[in-house]
C-alpha cells in the first residue's frame, strides 16, 4: 500500500490490535496490572488486621517455643522463656514494621502482597 | 451437623480412612485422597489442556496457558530474572494449594489445607528451600542476612536474635494464615448450615431467620471461593518474596 506516505499511513497492526483489545476490554487498565506495591494500601481493613495479628503472634509463638525448649534443655526454667518473650515481641513489631515501612531505595515494587 | 441441639462445627475436620480396608491399613485418609485428586486435577488441566496444541487456544488450553503465564510472571517479577529456575516449584505449590482450597468448597469433599499439619509441612519445605538456596548462592555470607545494616555494633547482640526470630516466624505466619483462613471459612459454613437446620425445624415463626441463614451460606460459599484463590495466591507470592530475599540478600 502506501509505503512512504508518512502522515496518512494506516495504523500499524500493533496499534490496531491495541485499539481493538481496549475496545473489547481485554487489556487491563495499566495501573492495575503493574506490580503490587500498593497492595497493603488496597487491602480491606480486615485483611490488614489479620495480617498484622498473624505477624505479631507468629513471632511470639516461635520465640516462646524456642525459649521454652532452651529452658527445658538447660534446666533454667523461667529465665530464657522470659527473655525470648521480649525478643519475640520485638521481632513481631519488626515484622509489622517491615510490612508497612516505606520502601526507600532499591526496587520499590516487591515485598508483600495480600493479607 | 447439629446433633442434639448443639453445633458441632469441628467434626468436619476429622480424618477418616479412605479407600476401604487397603486405605485403612496404611492410614490413607480422605485428606490424602484429596491431595491426590488435587495433583491429578492440576496434571489433567495441563495435559488435557495442552493436548490440542492449537495456535488459537480453546477454553481449556487458554486456562492452562493463562495458569502457566500468570505464575511465570509472578516468578520473574517478584524474584527477578533468576525466578525462572524456581518456576516449577512455585507453580506446583500454587496449584496444589489452589485445588486443595477449591475442592474443599464442594459438598462432601475435604479441605486438606484446613489442617495445620499440612500447611506447616508446606511452609517448612518453603522455608527450608529458601534457606538452602540462600546458603548455596551466598555461602557463609548468608549469615549477613541477620545483621541489619547501619546499626551500631553495640546493638547487634540484641538485634541479631530478633532478626533470626523474625526469619523463623515466617514458618508460623505463612502456615497459620492459610490454615486459619480455610478453617474459619468452613467453620462459618458449618455454623450457618446448622442454623438453617435448627431454626427450620423449630417452628413456623423461625422460617424467616432460617431462610436468612441459608442466604448467608450462599454468600459465604462465594466468599470461600474468593478466599480459596486469594490464599493460594498469597502463599505463592510470599514464597516468591522469600525466594527473592534469598537470591538477593539485602
Amino acid at each position: 500500500m502506501s509505503e512512504e506516505s508518512g502522515e496518512n499511513r494506516p495504523p500499524s497492526f500493533e496499534e490496531r490490535l491495541k485499539a481493538a483489545r481496549s475496545r473489547q476490554g481485554l487489556d487491563a487498565p495499566p495501573s492495575m496490572s503493574t506490580g503490587n506495591s500498593g497492595d497493603i494500601g488496597g487491602l480491606s481493613p480486615w485483611g490488614i488486621g489479620l495480617r498484622v495479628g498473624i505477624e505479631l503472634v507468629s513471632a511470639l509463638v516461635v520465640a516462646v517455643a524456642i525459649g521454652y525448649g532452651l529452658d527445658y534443655l538447660f534446666g533454667t526454667k523461667p529465665i530464657l522463656t522470659a527473655v525470648f518473650v521480649l525478643l519475640g515481641g520485638a521481632a513481631g513489631v519488626m515484622n509489622v514494621w517491615r510490612l508497612f515501612a516505606p520502601r526507600p531505595t532499591r526496587e520499590p515494587k516487591v515485598r508483600d502482597g495480600g493479607r | 451437623m447439629a446433633a442434639g441441639g448443639s453445633i458441632d462445627a469441628l467434626s468436619q475436620f476429622k480424618l477418616a480412612p479412605a479407600l476401604g480396608p487397603i486405605g485403612a491399613s496404611v492410614n490413607f485418609t480422605q485428606s490424602n485422597l484429596m491431595m491426590v485428586v488435587a495433583g491429578l486435577l492440576t496434571f489433567g488441566l495441563l495435559w488435557l489442556g495442552m493436548r490440542p496444541r492449537a495456535m488459537v487456544p480453546g477454553r481449556l488450553q487458554s486456562a492452562a496457558e493463562m495458569a502457566y503465564e500468570t505464575v511465570l510472571n509472578m516468578c520473574t517479577e517478584m524474584i527477578g530474572p533468576e525466578g525462572r529456575q524456581f518456576f516449577p516449584f512455585v507453580f506446583t505449590l500454587f496449584f496444589f494449594i489452589l485445588f486443595g482450597n477449591l475442592l474443599g468448597v464442594f459438598p462432601l469433599f475435604f479441605t486438606f489445607t484446613s489442617h495445620i499439619a499440612v500447611t506447616l509441612a508446606l511452609t517448612a519445605f518453603v522455608v527450608g528451600l529458601v534457606t538452602v538456596v540462600a546458603i548455596r548462592l551466598h555461602g557463609w555470607h548468608f549469615l549477613s542476612y541477620f545483621v541489619p545494616q547501619g546499626v551500631p555494633a553495640v546493638l547487634l547482640p540484641l538485634l541479631v536474635p530478633i532478626e533470626i526470630l523474625s526469619y523463623l516466624s515466617r514458618l508460623i505466619s505463612l502456615s497459620v494464615r492459610l490454615f486459619a483462613n480455610m478453617m474459619a471459612g468452613h467453620v462459618m459454613l458449618e455454623v450457618f448450615g446448622a442454623f438453617v437446620v435448627m431454626l427450620g425445624s423449630a417452628g413456623i415463626i423461625f422460617l424467616l431467620p432460617a431462610g436468612l441463614s441459608l442466604g448467608v451460606n450462599v454468600v459465604l460459599i462465594g466468599f470461600e471461593l474468593l478466599v480459596a484463590t486469594l490464599q493460594a495466591y498469597v502463599f505463592a507470592v510470599l514464597t516468591c518474596i522469600y525466594l527473592h530475599d534469598a537470591v538477593h540478600l539485602h
